[in-house]
């Protein structure tokens, strides 16, 4: 488990390495110089504080979402559980664009706070919801037979025993809000991706591109080592046989449950409800006119097949990292897994960039063919594979392993007969997560698909990203309907059979 | 618990290699069963590009294929791939891509068959690149609230305390920014950096996009506004030019307010393929080509004798005085710098 995960984690580190080496192309006179200029801070301090409020906003939402569907009688839990998950589908550079073209006045930093949050709440909500779900309700039982309110019970026993997965989905929201470029872009609210960007795009200067990214690097593992932190040691596994025991949902008075459904609607309304509206009104205008369906059919299937393929091998390499982090506590195998996040918050662009300067030395047979695609997508999702992958074996105690060895199995059996089982559900959790995400990154896609080939994202782009003026819409109303397919799944992945009805 | 076990890690890679092999699979059915294509990165759109595609194929003899995505970032990919890369051609939206890679030794000279059929003025002095359309910085004004702009020879006329917050740009973009360089380049900083803070204290309108300007410009939210030509042309041939309050001023050629900036295409040096690449740059001045640009983009054409047919814009030829050497607008780390110092990004 070793090896692979400590190769898997240098796969990763890639796009750092580039970085490194154009960084080193400047002096250190000249890093001061970039680095040390008001509007590099003025821009950071802004990331930052966008980063801090969507993941505020996404925990508040995520976490009261996930409370309602997986302990109270909330009419209708399972289709709100699906419904809450489905704005990953939206890509956020849709989201934006519906919103800005409808209410122009969005536009800065409320806008942008508005359509992240719409967009990455899910990532809070899957963890906690999934966690909730499998993990026993026993002790909230306790108590409040012991007499404690509902509320009281909620902050000082529900809240710390999701904790981690607070701390997991909070890590991958905040995370895409610092790489993010396209939202904030269509959203005028200049950002720390802004400075890497015009540096690309007026200077034509790699370097300074290439210190700042380091910066966003910094950030980077500074708060995913806090986001460890705040994990701790708990194991979070029972020690009791069987399955959790299922107790029955907390009764909500008539008030509670009008308010729990407002808020659920109201939440969907502005983060799926409204895009879909947006783009199924622009697409039937646009049927008045004519759009290529093979066109559209052909990018359908490019999307599909590079996302398919790219879930699949991030989950393959994301296995060794996700089990060493759940079972190891050291520090190189906490520093495993950090490594497997330290490139998460560069901007695809950057990512694309390194990838086509090592992959036209490395390999260069494969430099714009599909596997370097592939490999790219890796690069860019395996933490959300990776963060799956542990917290499903986290949930398992390590005795079942240590069982099955003294009992004579070999360690590729016990790998493949108790961990894997064991990890299963993170598995498929984290290839849905993957697959989808696929589905809807732009830059890396642009710089590295192979010639000829364009995806649902690609075609968007080439139709000035603009869905209002009729040919883009079908491309991004497709895509939402692709995306929604994994995501949907997700919700299978961790809601147990025994509520299916 | 430590489980050491390299198979897992032959699985990866099996895996890998199966997926390696399925990506190839697919790609040879989708892709080349022609040998060669000649490849051309482009940074200016498919609806620009894909309608000369046939024609284009039938002109240089040989297939041709086209990657599309933005001008600086096909520039700082071609740059990463340095002497690796399978790129034969470049077709950059603005000069400062290909000023780029000029300075980075990717683009080779170009023949005079090519750079003869442009105005000297915009072709790079090296030959490396030639231009293909050109626009103009022009002054938008509303005609019932400033008909005054007609009299206007240059942008220090704008500077006029009747015109606080009446004044509509896109300080974010490219064109906008050439403009300043220009002003730099012809003035000089210290002159530049003072009509910038005159301009600042009239509190001009920011928008995100110099079609916005225009728009509110016709719609009289501003005065007058600055943007490139095309986009007044554009809106005419949309609504009808005499539906539009707002009209269109060009300045005095020699003014860096009526700058003229272009897309261009340059052939990439250790092209394997450079006669071919060398004839993409012919058919894209080409008579054909170049009426198609003019009456598809309102922009002007860079070859002598042709003219939109579609778009009364006139001919480049009439707006050309003492311009500037196109590849001196590279410096455009300096402009935002000068931007940011005096407020207005």
């Amino acid at each position: 488990m070793i090896l692979p995960a400590v190769a898997v984690s240098g796969f990763a580190l890639l796009p750092i390495a580039y970085l490194l080496v154009r960084a080193s192309e400047a002096g250190g006179d000249r890093i001061f110089e970039l680095l040390w200029r008001e509007r590099t801070l003025t821009l950071a301090l802004r990331s930052l504080w966008l980063a801090g409020s969507v993941t505020f906003a996404c925990i508040v939402i995520g976490v009261l979402l996930a409370f309602l569907v997986t302990r109270t009688d909330l009419p209708g839990r399972r289709i709100w559980t699906v419904v809450a998950v489905l704005p990953l589908a939206v890509p956020s550079y849709v989201a934006a664009y519906t919103w800005i073209a409808a209410v122009p006045g969005l536009a800065g930093y409320w806008g942008s706070l508005l359509v992240l949050t719409a967009c990455t709440y899910p990532y809070v909500f899957l963890v906690v919801a999934a966690l909730l779900l499998s993990t026993d309700a026993g002790l909230e039982d306790v108590a409040r037979s012991l007499g404690r309110s509902r509320l009281r019970t909620f902050f000082t026993v529900t809240l710390p025993q999701v904790r981690p997965a607070i701390a997991a989905g909070g890590l991958l929201v905040a995370l895409y809000v610092l790489s993010d470029f396209g939202a904030v872009s269509l959203m005028r609210y200049d950002v720390f991706t802004r400075v890497i960007f015009t540096s690309y795009r007026s200077s034509f200067d790699r370097t300074p591109a290439a210190v700042l990214g380091l910066v966003l690097v910094v950030i980077t593992v500074a708060i995913t080592v806090a986001e460890a932190r705040s994990r701790g040691r708990l194991e979070q596994a029972r020690v009791g046989g069987g399955v959790a025991r299922s107790v029955p949902p907390l009764r909500l008075t008539r008030a509670q449950r009008a308010a729990g459904v407002a808020f659920a609607g109201a939440v969907a309304a502005i983060a799926v409800g409204f895009p879909l509206v947006s783009l199924g009104y622009w697409v039937a205008r646009a049927a008045e006119g004519s759009f290529d369906v093979a066109r559209l059919t052909s990018a359908a299937v490019s999307t599909l097949t590079v996302s398919l393929l790219a879930g699949a091998a991030t989950v393959v390499l994301a296995l060794p990292v996700g089990i060493l982090a759940a079972r190891e506590s050291r520090p190189w195998a906490r520093a495993t897994e950090h490594a497997a996040y330290a490139a998460h918050a560069l901007p695809g662009l950057v990512v694309a960039l390194a990838m086509v300067f090592i992959g036209i030395r490395v390999v260069p047979s494969l430099y714009l063919e599909t596997p370097l695609l592939v490999a790219t997508y890796v690069v860019l999702f395996l933490p959300l594979a990776v963060g799956s992958v542990r917290a499903s074996v986290a949930l398992s105690t390590p005795r079942l392993e240590e069982t099955a060895s003294s009992l004579g199995l070999g360690p590729g059996r016990v790998f493949a007969q108790v961990t894997l089982p064991l990890a299963a559900p993170g598995v498929a959790a984290g290839a849905a997560l993957v697959v989808l995400t696929c589905m809807k990154e732009l830059p890396a896609t642009l710089l590295l698909r192979p010639t000829g080939m364009d995806t649902l994202a690609t075609e968007l782009w080439t139709l000035t990203f603009v869905p209002a003026y009729g040919e883009a819409a079908p491309y991004a109303a497709l895509l939402v309907l692709l995306a929604a397919i994994p995501t949907v799944l997700l919700t299978r992945t961790f809601w147990p059979e025994r509520s299916a009805r | 618990m430590n489980t050491r076990h390299p198979a897992l890690l032959g699985s990866a890679l099996a895996a890998l290699v199966m997926l390696t092999a399925c990506g190839g699979d697919s790609d040879s059915e989708a892709g080349a069963t022609e040998e060669n294509p000649v490849v051309i990165y482009s940074g200016r759109a498919e609806e620009l590009v894909g309608p000369l595609l046939t024609q284009l194929e039938e002109a240089v003899g040989a297939p041709v294929e086209v990657r599309y995505a933005d001008s600086a970032e096909l520039a700082a990919q071609l740059l990463e791939e340095g002497d690796r890369t399978e790129a034969d051609v470049f077709f950059s939206q603005d000069a400062g891509a290909l000023g780029a890679l000029a300075r980075a030794d990717m683009l080779s000279e170009l023949p005079a068959s090519v750079t003869d059929r442009v105005d000297p003025a915009y072709v790079d002095p090296d030959g490396r690149w030639v231009a293909t359309s050109a626009r103009a910085r022009v002054v938008i004004y509303n005609q019932d609230s400033a008909p005054e702009v007609t009299e206007f020879t240059g942008i220090d006329d704008i500077l006029s305390a009747d015109y606080a917050g009446q004044i509509g740009y896109a300080p974010t973009n490219a064109s906008f920014q050439s403009f300043v360089t220009a002003l730099r380049v012809i003035r000089g900083e210290e002159a530049a950096e003072e009509w910038l803070t005159e301009f600042a204290a009239l509190e001009p309108v920011a928008y995100e996009k110099n079609s916005l300007v225009l728009e509110a410009v016709d719609r009289g939210e501003v005065a007058l506004g600055l943007v490139n030509h095309y986009y007044w042309f554009a809106m005419a041939q949309e609504v009808g030019a005499e539906e539009m309050t707002a009209q269109v001023h060009y300045l005095n050629a020699d003014d860096p307010g009526a700058l003229i900036n272009v897309a261009g295409v340059g052939v990439v040096s250790g092209s394997e393929q450079a006669a071919e690449a060398e004839a993409v740059a012919a058919f894209l001045v080409s008579d054909e080509a170049q009426q198609f640009f003019a009456d598809e983009t309102a922009e002007y054409a860079v070859v002598e004798g042709i003219s939109s047919e579609v778009h009364d814009v006139g001919n480049l030829a009439d707006l050309t005085g003492a311009s500037i050497d196109l590849n001196d607008l590279d410096s455009l780390a300096e402009t935002q710098a000068m931007l940011e110092k005096v407020g207005l990004i």
